[in-house]
């Protein structure tokens, strides 16, 4: 192994090149990505950037000496256009073609866009994915005084908390009958949806929005009901999609994602995909997460395996969002028949704790890092205390870990 | 420029130039420092950058804020005195020479 490329400079192949380095990869790496900044992290972008929290510098993963000191050649602004798979090369937008031995796939997911019929090309209307998109926000939120966003999931939930925290009026509007339907219990959605309306972002939840009116510039947001809501500012967060363009073109299996194996293979066994991109096809099912753990995971994972290691991908969710002054920590995976208890307790936070077949599958920890980080062990060693014995407030969770 | 050595659970060590105002975790980071995993990247939500430091300087710093407190409990090493979530705490030039310890699991 000579020479590994990876497309896409962000979260998961900053993990991968780190990780062939500890492991004492001495051959060439390289990160190719389309943006201008060195890899950078995203959370962020959604929270306490745009309060001014956190200084653009340090929104970095690494400074730019640490990719000399590691000899990892990081090539920014360069979109990969094509995948060679005959020639094992791919082919650059400034017209340079660079041969691998192995590929890493690390492309990313882009965020859903509301239709061009809707939008027509109003200014005005934003998605909230890279530094660019925020920085096109920015200005905006400096002279606005309304927010729509549409979509209650936790980046559209995120940037109300952040505009409301701006002093903006904000309205969310959902489509399905509960906000973080996909991703978040009932109980866990309906306490942030309060949370949200305490600090005075009002819902509008089960409403379709029917159309986007304005003149070159979106003045207001018309739903389904016929409510017509004024407002300076939409940004829309109804989810993200893998990038597989290049996949698909190299005629690699693409499914809700690139499609790869427990090693993170895809099915040219030299080219692998890793973070928000990949589809990992595991015994129980088919796995993709979005979120820094599974960047860092997978990357990881398949530095590794690019050494020949065979490691199967295990799964460990987790995931954290910040809301007002709510830090919500989340370890496992929900579905929905889980059994549900809540916990609460003085001095604890709150916790929600899912059970399925009896054992302990995941937690919702709402400012309760007692509560991630013990429920956390317990989901990942299989540990599991029963539901009664976490609704007891007389115990500890230290004693009820303890216990087990 | 403050000069800090991180001390592996193996017993080895790397002592970095760290850039005031930065935190310890970054100052790690950035210079290629292993053991400090900080998936979360500094959101204080993760507790895998856990270090130990020096008694002196753990007692001249705030204390930890409640949230940071509560992770320390459960963090994977067990924590100890002078535990502190390195992604909490900002280097400040009086921490020039400092000793960190990275705790093994
Ligand atoms: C606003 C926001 C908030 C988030 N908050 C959280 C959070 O609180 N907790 C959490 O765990 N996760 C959060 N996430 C998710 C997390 O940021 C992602 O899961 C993570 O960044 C994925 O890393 P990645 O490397 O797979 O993709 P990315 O970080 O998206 O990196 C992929 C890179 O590849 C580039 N690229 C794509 N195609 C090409 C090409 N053909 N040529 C060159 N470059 C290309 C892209 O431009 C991008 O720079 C958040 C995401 C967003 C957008
Ligand atoms: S880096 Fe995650 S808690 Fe410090």
């Amino acid at each position: 192994m000579k020479t590994v490329v990876m497309i896409g400079a962000g979260q998961a192949s900053l993990s991968c090149a780190a990780k062939l380095r500890a492991k004492g990869f001495d051959g060439e790496i390289i990160l190719i990505g389309d943006e201008p900044k060195l890899p950078y992290q995203r959370p962020p972008l959604s929270k306490a950037y745009l309060l001014g929290k956190v200084e653009a510098e340090r929104l970095l993963l690494r400074p730019q000496s640490w990719y000399e000191q590691q000899q990892i050649r990081l090539v920014t602004a360069t979109k990969v256009m094509r995948i060679d798979r005959n020639n094992k090369a791919v082919e650059l937008s400034d017209g340079r073609v660079q041969p691998y031995d192995a590929l890493v796939l690390a492309t990313g997911s882009a965020a859903r866009n509301l239709p061009q019929s809707m939008t027509r090309s109003m200014s005005g209307i934003h998605t909230i994915r890279d530094l660019n998109d925020i920085e096109n926000l920015r200005p905006e939120l400096d002279v606005a005084r309304h927010m729509v966003v549409i979509g209650g999931g936790y980046i559209g939930l995120e940037m109300a908390a952040v505009a409301k925290g701006l002093g903006l009026e904000v309205d969310v509007i959902e489509a399905a009958p509960n906000i973080l339907g996909r991703v978040a219990s009932k109980e866990t959605a309906d306490y942030i949806l309060e949370l949200h309306q305490d600090q005075g972002v009002t819902f509008r939840v089960g409403e379709q929005v029917k159309e986007l009116s304005g003149d070159g510039k979106i003045e207001s947001v018309v739903l389904g009901n016929g409510e017509a809501i004024p407002t300076d500012i939409v940004v829309a967060g109804i989810g993200a999609m893998p990038r597989v363009e290049l996949a698909e073109q190299a005629g690699l299996e693409v499914a809700n994602g690139i499609l790869v194996n427990a090693f993170g293979q895809t099915s040219d066994p030299d080219i692998y995909a890793i973070g928000d991109c990949a589809c990992y096809r595991l015994q129980t099912g088919d796995v993709r997460l979005e979120s820094v753990g599974n960047a860092i995971d997978t990357g990881e994972l398949v530095a590794g395996n690019i050494l020949g290691e065979e490691m199967m991908y295990e799964p460990k969710p987790w995931f954290w969002s910040d809301q007002f002054d709510m830090k919500l920590q989340i370890a496992g995976q929900i579905s929905t028949q889980d059994r549900i208890t809540v916990r609460d307790v003085e001095g604890e936070g709150r916790s929600h704790w899912y059970h399925r077949d009896g054992q302990l599958v995941a937690v919702d920890a709402l400012n309760a890092p007692r509560a991630y980080l013990i429920g956390r062990k317990m989901v990942l060693n299989g540990l599991s205390p029963t539901g009664e014995q976490l609704a007891n407030c007389n115990q500890s969770l230290k004693e009820i870990f303890d216990s087990l | 420029m403050t000069k800090i050595t991180f001390v592996q659970p193996s017993g080895v060590e790397a002592t970095v130039e760290a850039t005031s105002g930065l935190s310890l975790m970054e100052a790690a980071l950035h210079n290629g420092v292993e053991g400090i995993l900080a998936e979360c990247n500094g959101a204080a939500a993760c507790a895998t950058c856990h270090v130990v430091l020096p008694k002196a300087v753990y007692d001249r710093l705030d204390a930890p804020e409640d949230h940071e407190e509560d992770m320390l409990d459960f963090t994977e090493a067990e924590r100890q005195p002078c535990s502190r979530l390195s992604c909490q705490v900002r280097v400040s030039d009086d921490m020039d020479g400092m000793v960190v310890h990275i705790p093994g699991e």
